[in-house]
């Protein structure tokens, strides 16, 4: 019976699977611990930089200095030099706030729920995925910090003692904000950190720069892989997954509320927190493909990130993708049956043949109709097509919201107060100033930490072998 | 005036071995051999491993509970003393202690606090930082972080003593037996 079965290199054993071949394996044969070990904490510890990185590098950084002459001249002038207006108060600001949370509840779900669900696949993508989390978020935060009109009491934002008797507004969902996000970044910060401390301990002992050395060493607080230490820190981190999950999920959920929690049309509706936090694991699983694509091609690292953990992602891209299509459909399907004038208006009338309709057509064909294509697997193995798809769902997402926000602000209630909104290059110059300040800060890490989680690989080699035996 | 040698002028003895079934039949051996002051290292966590070392539970879960717990009451107190006793307003007779508005912060401060009592309590439960410890004396324990597989008896152990502790470790391991200097 077994040759006449397609058994892959890694011998899988064909009862479990029901007589189906196993699927590829998540580590290519032929490693030991010596051998992830070194070629992971390698990219880190060799002395030359990569030209690739420079250039990268670079890049990003020119962005970011961008970023700061944007935010510079906004602090100096004001608001009044985005394309902000009455009624649409709320534009590129907001749409980007909401674009980079929801790009970071990736990183939460491959760390957090995919531990939880005991998928081995998460083991080689969810150190970066974490990394851009908290990446992602210092973005966002960037953004409810400046939008306010006096930027330099932003901390007021805050319940402290103060000689004014002032406190923030509890009841209003941009308070939840301020503590769901606050929260959510503090959390990825720690759980991302508290995942470095063995792999740090590995840098302190390998690297030869002294600097380095005392520097790694430093940060690794003296671990020594003591079985004690060991458990404690399983327990530990179990634990932080465990809170991470519900976490994440809340924190999309009262972005969600910025605007179900409203009465406008087009904005109140009870389908939001779901159909906000499947979006967000949508593009968050986007950006992690843009990202991991580029990076396990140019590192060499296919041997860790492999062809099945590609193709697991695109499919919980697609099945995210159907979550928001579903939602796409509800909002219309309300939309009629309420017979309520305003919400068809701004549902139907003015998304499919308003001003903006064109960007709304492109949106669902970004996010409906293109992903449709990763239900075939030729599609899911084509590396450079499923980069691509991950771009334009990127695009999709930032529409999606572009859509719910000034779309729905555009033409609200009264006629008397419909107005056009366009972008200024300050809108522009502030949204690609925070991608390259994610870029800057997505390269310091590749060059200075070990984008692979060192341990886990090990631990999931072992029970890679032992599944062999 | 001659000064006083330590008690202990060493820390103990080490093994080496190269696979995780061996360190882990070796904790077992050892914990059977009578020790209690003993401990094993590896570059990932081994399941079974701080069992055999006697170790069985940590109070950490009760920890992020009481985390919890604190931050579940501090954001809802805090609120709660805000709404009702610090800054009432009256808004249309709508109720001060308006709780399920309260709900998402108070949901966002229980898991603040629990998280950082996961990991600080983490952190302090196991001692760290401690940038020093006997072990890094030895220069083979490098490989700790990498793919080497260490037991250390220590010499506080009351089963201690200099020279069977070494025979029986060099026969629990075939690559090497080493001293810790404290």
């Amino acid at each position: 019976m077994a040759d006449q079965q397609n058994i892959p290199a890694s011998g899988g054993h064909p009862q479990e699977y029901g007589g189906l071949p196993a699927p590829p394996p998540l580590i290519e044969p032929g490693h030991t611990f010596a051998s992830v070990t070194d070629k992971i904490s390698a990219i880190v510890l060799k002395k030359s930089t990569p030209k690739g990185w420079i250039v990268g590098f670079a890049i990003a950084f020119v962005l970011t200095m961008m970023l700061f002459v944007a935010l510079g001249n906004l602090v100096i002038t004001g608001i009044g030099i985005w394309g902000n207006n009455i009624p649409v108060g709320w534009a590129f600001d907001i749409i980007n706030f909401v674009w980079w949370i929801g790009i970071g509840h990736a990183g939460t779900l491959i760390s957090a729920i995919l531990l939880l669900f005991r998928q081995q696949w998460r083991t080689s993508i969810n150190r970066f995925a974490e990394a851009m989390t908290l990446f992602a978020v210092a973005c966002a935060l960037i953004y409810p910090a400046i939008h306010i009109g006096r930027p330099w009491v932003f901390f007021w934002l805050f319940p402290y003692p103060n000689t004014m008797g002032l406190l923030p507004q509890f009841r209003s969902p941009l308070m939840w904000d301020v503590f769901a996000v606050s929260t959510y970044g503090a959390v990825s910060l720690m759980f991302w950190f508290v995942g470095l401390i063995p792999d740090l301990a590995t840098l302190r002992d390998r690297a030869k720069n002294i600097f380095f050395k005392k520097l790694y060493g430093f940060l690794a607080m003296g671990w020594r892989g003591s079985a004690r230490h060991w458990h404690r820190y399983e327990v530990a981190y179990l634990l932080l997954a465990g809170l991470a999950t519900p976490l994440v999920i809340s924190v999309h959920t009262v972005v969600s509320f910025d605007f179900a929690v409203s009465i406008l049309p087009g904005w109140n509706a009870t389908i939001f927190p779901p159909y906000f936090v499947a979006g967000a694991i949508f593009s968050g699983f986007a950006m992690v493909l843009t990202l991991s694509i580029p990076i396990r091609k140019f590192y060499g690292l296919e041997d860790f990130i492999t062809q099945r953990h590609l193709d697991n992602m695109a499919r919980v891209m697609l099945a995210t993708g159907l979550i928001v299509a579903y939602g796409y459909m509800m909002e219309t399907f309300m939309a009629w049956y309420s017979a309520n004038p305003y919400e068809k208006f701004a549902i139907q009338t003015n998304r499919f043949t308003g001003p903006y309709a064109p960007l709304y057509w492109l949106l669902i064909a970004c996010n409906v109709l293109l992903p449709q294509l990763l239900w075939f697997r030729r599609f899911r193995e084509n590396t450079l097509a499923l980069w691509v798809m991950s771009l334009i769902i990127n695009v999709g997402m930032w529409l999606e919201r572009f859509v719910i926000i000034v779309v729905t602000l555009t033409r609200d209630f009264l006629p008397s107060a419909w107005r056009m909104y366009s972008p200024t290059r300050w809108d522009f110059a502030t949204f690609f100033g925070t991608i390259g300040l994610f870029l800057a800060l997505l390269f310091l890490f590749l060059r200075f930490l070990p984008l692979i989680s060192i341990f886990e690989m090990r631990a999931l080699l072992k029970e890679t072998e032992e599944k062999q035996d | 005036m001659k000064l006083e040698k330590p008690k202990h002028a060493t820390y103990g003895l080490m093994a080496e071995f190269h696979t995780p079934e061996e360190l882990l039949e070796a904790a077992k051996r050892t914990y059977a051999e009578g020790y209690r002051r003993f401990n094993a290292y590896s570059p990932y966590p081994i399941h079974g491993l701080s069992e055999a070392c006697g170790f069985t539970s940590t109070r950490l879960p009760l920890i992020v509970l009481i985390g919890g717990l604190v931050g579940c009451l501090g954001g809802f107190g805090l609120q709660y003393w805000g709404s009702v006793s610090y800054y009432p307003m009256n808004i249309g007779g709508k109720p001060l202690n308006s709780w399920p508005a309260f709900i998402p912060i108070t949901f966002e401060c229980t898991v603040l606090v629990a998280a950082f009592a996961a990991v600080l309590g983490m952190l302090a439960l196991n001692g760290l930082p401690m940038p020093y410890h006997p072990v890094f004396n030895v220069p083979e324990f490098t490989q700790a972080s990498r793919d080497k597989f260490f037991l250390a008896i220590e010499a506080r152990d009351p089963k201690y003593d200099a020279a069977r502790t070494r025979e029986y470790l060099k026969n629990l391991s075939q690559y090497g037996v080493y001293d810790v200097d404290r």
